[in-house]
């Protein structure tokens, strides 16, 4: 497969930040972070860390109140700077979403075939007929059996699995450059997340989509994902390979959230908690968000250290980062 | 507004905010005490007895000592009116009241027991329901006899299903609630539990309904006496009023004005007081 | 599958209602005080006359009886006769029918044009459209509807002459002067109505808007005409169909009062002045006929809901 030049999606120095009684709450601060065609990128953190501001942001969703600077890229377009009708044409055509649960995301009253049809229909100028062809014709891509059976089925009658793949068939009608999935399998049970998570693999290597897989599991990051963003408190902290997010860590706060999950550290290592709370995001700390949790921590640390790696090794914001191996094989 | 035209907040219907709630009691308070007021003082305040009669006043136009006008005996429109709203305002409470009194254990104990005590309890007062309200009142009137008792009375079984529905929604959530489990772990038995601990924690609903209730079933009063169904002549009543004017509107329109305008001004107190009361009492929506 | 068992058995379903009502009927003869008979008759009738009427009516037999017998009657049609003309009710019933199903369901559909719509409009309007309504609301259920339709004849029969303040041809005698007569007595009964489907409308509208749902639809790029329409106001049918339903029941109750009002010879009206002649028979018969109208405005209701909302027939939560 041929490589296009640039990235399918780019962000700038996004920042996101909502009005609150206590001031300004600053949600997604700073972050820059390319989205490489047909690769799928883990974005890893905790629930609040700003990870779906960071997707609804990329998707011009974002309630009115919200500020927002920087720059979405998609192509050779700002999405931040675009009106509301022409992002509609954009949004689920270009860049498309699938969201944590299926439930609350499908229409209970319409047919599952229209909910897909529907984005066809939104997009391009075909027929009725025309749109459930290819509706159909989805639906047995993304794996839903007896798909014309089903097709006219409201979406209380089927699991949360064949709803979600409703959902990613409805994401991908129209064959969009970019997805974004957010938890797309938080709400499922464990088996039908691996059948979720091969399905969004599969199709990436059709269809060679860039996937944005926002999650809070690294088991699902270790699963599917090429590279890994890690979050923090609204701040990126480290961009590397998957291996070597898992192998070599960078930043102390990604070393501690893989000790926190079971069956990530080594064999028989402690789980540990991190210590102290996530800060308040409408007064954050000054430089390093993470520094106040951080044992490594010194005055440095009160300077934003920036964002700085290399291709082959990752990219790491912090003053004193851990894997000093990671620099030693890299020269 | 957000960008796609829609509102980013919107306030769910059954729980209005507070300072519109605030506001819809207070005015509500104040409109129904100056409504009650009248009523209670209507011999002090009318400047005119009701049922006096005078030939020379035949359909006179409101003047200064006829404020409201005259009607077709050369009564006084305003006395009247004064009078009539005595008796609406008393049939429309009374026969919530009543209703209430019986919805209300009815309910508790269906809500509080279910089971089969819910069904004995809950599967003939919905047959009541079978029939549209005002039919039940006119199948009611019909066995025995038109009146102003037999409104309230017939206003009464037509609430009592409501009144009772809402008793018992409200009941079947309170009586999870810890405390009523505490209390009955201590020991408290099933009548006192549900005095003590379940009533006083379900009524709230079955207040704002029942205060909801009151204006239309002033309402229904009205109606019944437009018919000459409800409250008999002479006792002066609105919806009589309304009817006896009927002949002369356009000779007369004050005739059919001034009682209307009473009718809605007290259906609109009771309803900004329900509508005040459903944010405190209510907060889930059960009376809705 | 699942629809036809849901249909079948709310069929089944109506018709204990419908036993409950006939047995409803029956009893508001056998309940009155006192001698229904002597009372109907008034006192200058003979004793021979009592009990011809009695026996007529089927008085002088056991309780069940003359529930069975009165209910067989009903099942082939008879519904008795009018104590005054004669003529068999049933006749009487199909001329005044008609006149109550015009009358009603024409101000359903202005009450329905006009609630659903500013109800829409209001749930995703400004402020100011949004109070605006809350006002319309607050008058439209605060006016009792017949001072409505008594203001109505106020203006537009007593002082601007343009349409009739009572009176009725019939529909196939003079289509025009019918829908003449209807004009004020439908706009009578639509006011009220159109204000409680609003409220529905514009609060189950709201509940809509603010799901999930919403944003997954903007994210998929459909605009916002059809995400009001299309998913906003479809998904709040099944809601403002439901609140049709019981404020049928309403309606009809109206119906009574807005016949007499306008002199219409609808069933409302039959009911009323039966009820001063004291013509129980007819007032039966009236009731009967007005309760089975309203059992089976709720079964097409019910039926249409879970045509609307496919959750319904499959006894999911909403």
């Amino acid at each position: 497969m041929t490589r296009t030049t640039g990235p399918a999606l780019a962000l700038d120095d996004l920042r996101v930040s909502f009005p609150s009684a206590q001031g300004p709450v600053s949600a997604v601060d700073g972050v820059s972070l390319e989205l490489r065609p047909d690769e799928i990128l883990g974005l890893v953190g905790e629930s609040g860390c700003g990870k779906s501001t960071l997707a609804n942001a990329a998707m011009g969703l974002l309630p009115e109140s919200a500020e927002v600077s920087g720059a979405v890229r998609l192509g050779d377009r700002d999405l931040t700077i675009l009106a509301e009708r022409d992002l509609r044409r954009i949004r689920g055509d270009e860049i498309a979403m699938v969201f944590q649960d299926p439930s609350t995301s499908l229409d209970p009253v319409w047919t599952v075939g229209d909910q897909v049809a529907e984005t066809i229909r939104a997009h391009r100028d075909v027929s009725r007929r025309e749109a459930k062809a290819r509706a159909l014709k989805l639906m047995r891509e993304v794996g839903i059996p007896s798909a014309e059976q089903r097709y006219g089925e409201p979406p209380h009658r089927m699991s949360g699995g064949m709803k979600q793949r409703i959902v990613i068939a409805a994401a991908l009608a129209n064959d969009p450059a970019v997805l974004i999935a957010d938890e797309p399998t938080t709400a499922l049970d464990v088996t039908i997340q691996a059948q979720i998570l091969q399905l969004l693999d599969g199709l990436r290597q059709r269809r060679g989509t860039a996937v944005l897989l926002i999650t809070h599991d690294l088991g699902v990051v270790a699963q599917v994902c090429d590279r890994v963003a890690v979050m923090y408190a609204g701040q990126l902290v480290e961009v590397a390979t998957t291996e070597q997010i898992f192998s070599h860590p960078a930043h102390p706060y990604t070393e501690a959230l893989l000790r926190a999950v079971p069956g990530t550290g080594e064999p028989g290592a402690e789980l540990t908690v991190i210590p102290g709370q996530v800060p308040d995001l409408a007064a954050p700390p000054v430089g390093c968000r993470f520094a106040p949790r951080c044992p490594f921590a010194t005055e440095e640390c009160s300077i934003r250290p920036p964002l700085e790696g290399d291709e082959a090794h990752g990219a790491v914001a912090c003053w004193h980062p851990r894997s000093r191996d990671r620099e030693v094989t890299a020269r | 507004m957000s960008v796609t035209g829609l509102p980013d907040v919107v306030a769910v219907a059954a729980r209005p905010p507070a300072r519109r709630a605030r506001t819809s009691l207070m005015i509500g308070l104040v409109l129904l005490g100056i409504l009650v007021l009248v009523a209670i003082l209507a011999p002090v305040l009318a400047p005119h007895d009701p049922d006096a009669v005078d030939p020379n006043r035949v359909l006179a136009a409101p003047d200064g000592s006829y404020l409201l006008g005259a009607d077709d005996f050369g009564r006084d429109v305003l006395s009247r009116t004064i009078f009539a709203l005595r008796v609406s305002l008393l049939v429309a409470v009374s026969s919530v009241v009543v209703a209430t009194l019986v919805a209300v254990p009815l309910g508790l104990v269906a809500g509080y027991f279910g089971g089969w005590v819910d069904t004995l309890v809950s599967r003939p007062l919905d047959m009541i329901l079978v029939l549209p309200a005002l039919l039940l009142a006119l199948s009611l009137i019909t066995i025995l006899g038109p009146g102003s008792t037999v409104a309230a009375l017939a206003i009464a079984v037509i609430y009592l299903p409501i009144l009772a529905r809402v008793m018992r929604a409200s009941t079947l959530v309170t009586s999870q609630q810890d405390y009523v489990l505490a209390a009955r772990a201590r020991g408290s038995g099933h009548v006192a539990t549900m005095v003590r601990h379940v009533l006083p924690n379900s009524i709230g609903p079955v207040a704002v309904q029942g205060s909801v209730l009151t204006g239309f079933a002033l309402q229904l009063e009205a109606a019944l006496s437009f018919l000459g169904l409800g409250t008999q002549p002479p006792t002066p009543s609105l919806g009589g009023m309304l009817a006896d004017g009927r002949d002369v509107l356009s000779l007369a329109p004050w005739l059919e004005i001034v009682p209307g305008v009473a009718i809605a001004l007290a259906v609109l107190s009771f309803l900004l007081i329900g509508d005040g009361l459903r944010r405190t009492l209510d907060p889930d929506g059960v009376a809705s | 599958m699942t629809r036809l068992t849901f249909v079948v058995r709310r069929l089944l379903l109506t018709i204990p209602v419908l036993w409950v009502m006939t047995l409803f009927v029956f009893m508001i003869l056998r309940l009155i005080p006192g001698d229904p008979v002597r009372t109907m008759l008034g006192f200058r009738a003979t004793p021979e006359n009592v009990a011809v009427a009695r026996h007529q009516l089927g008085l002088d037999e056991p309780l069940w009886r003359q529930y069975v017998g009165w209910l067989g009657g009903l099942l082939h049609g008879d519904l008795g006769n009018d104590l005054i003309s004669h003529a068999p009710l049933s006749e009487l019933m199909s001329q005044r029918l008609p006149v109550t199903l015009e009358l009603t369901v024409l101000s359903m559909l202005l009450a329905i044009v006009i609630g659903v719509t500013l109800g829409a409009w209001a749930a995703v309007g400004s402020r100011r459209v949004r109070s605006l309504t809350d006002g319309a609301v607050v008058l439209g259920v605060s006016i009792p509807d017949f001072w409505l339709g008594i203001m109505l004849v106020l203006l537009f029969a007593a002082t601007l002459g343009w349409l009739p303040p009572s009176g009725y041809v019939p529909f196939s005698d003079d289509p025009a002067g019918n829908l003449r007569y209807m004009v004020l007595p439908v706009a009578t009964l639509a006011g009220a109505e159109a204000a409680y489907i609003l409220r529905t409308t514009r609060g189950a509208m709201e509940s809509v808007l603010q799901r999930p749902s919403m944003t997954y639809l903007r994210a998929k790029g459909i605009g916002p005409f059809r995400m009001v329409a299309g998913h906003g106001l479809r998904n709040a049918a099944p809601t403002v169909v439901t609140v049709i339903g019981i404020q049928f029941g309403v309606l009809l109750g109206g119906a009574i009062v807005v016949e007499t009002l306008f002199g219409l010879p609808g069933v409302g009206r039959l009911i009323v002045t039966s009820i001063n002649q004291r013509n129980y028979p007819a007032v039966q018969a009236g009731v009967l006929a007005v309760a089975t109208l309203f059992v089976l405005v709720s079964l097409a209701v019910d039926l249409v809901v879970a045509w609307l909302d496919p959750r319904v027939a499959d006894g999911v939560g909403t």
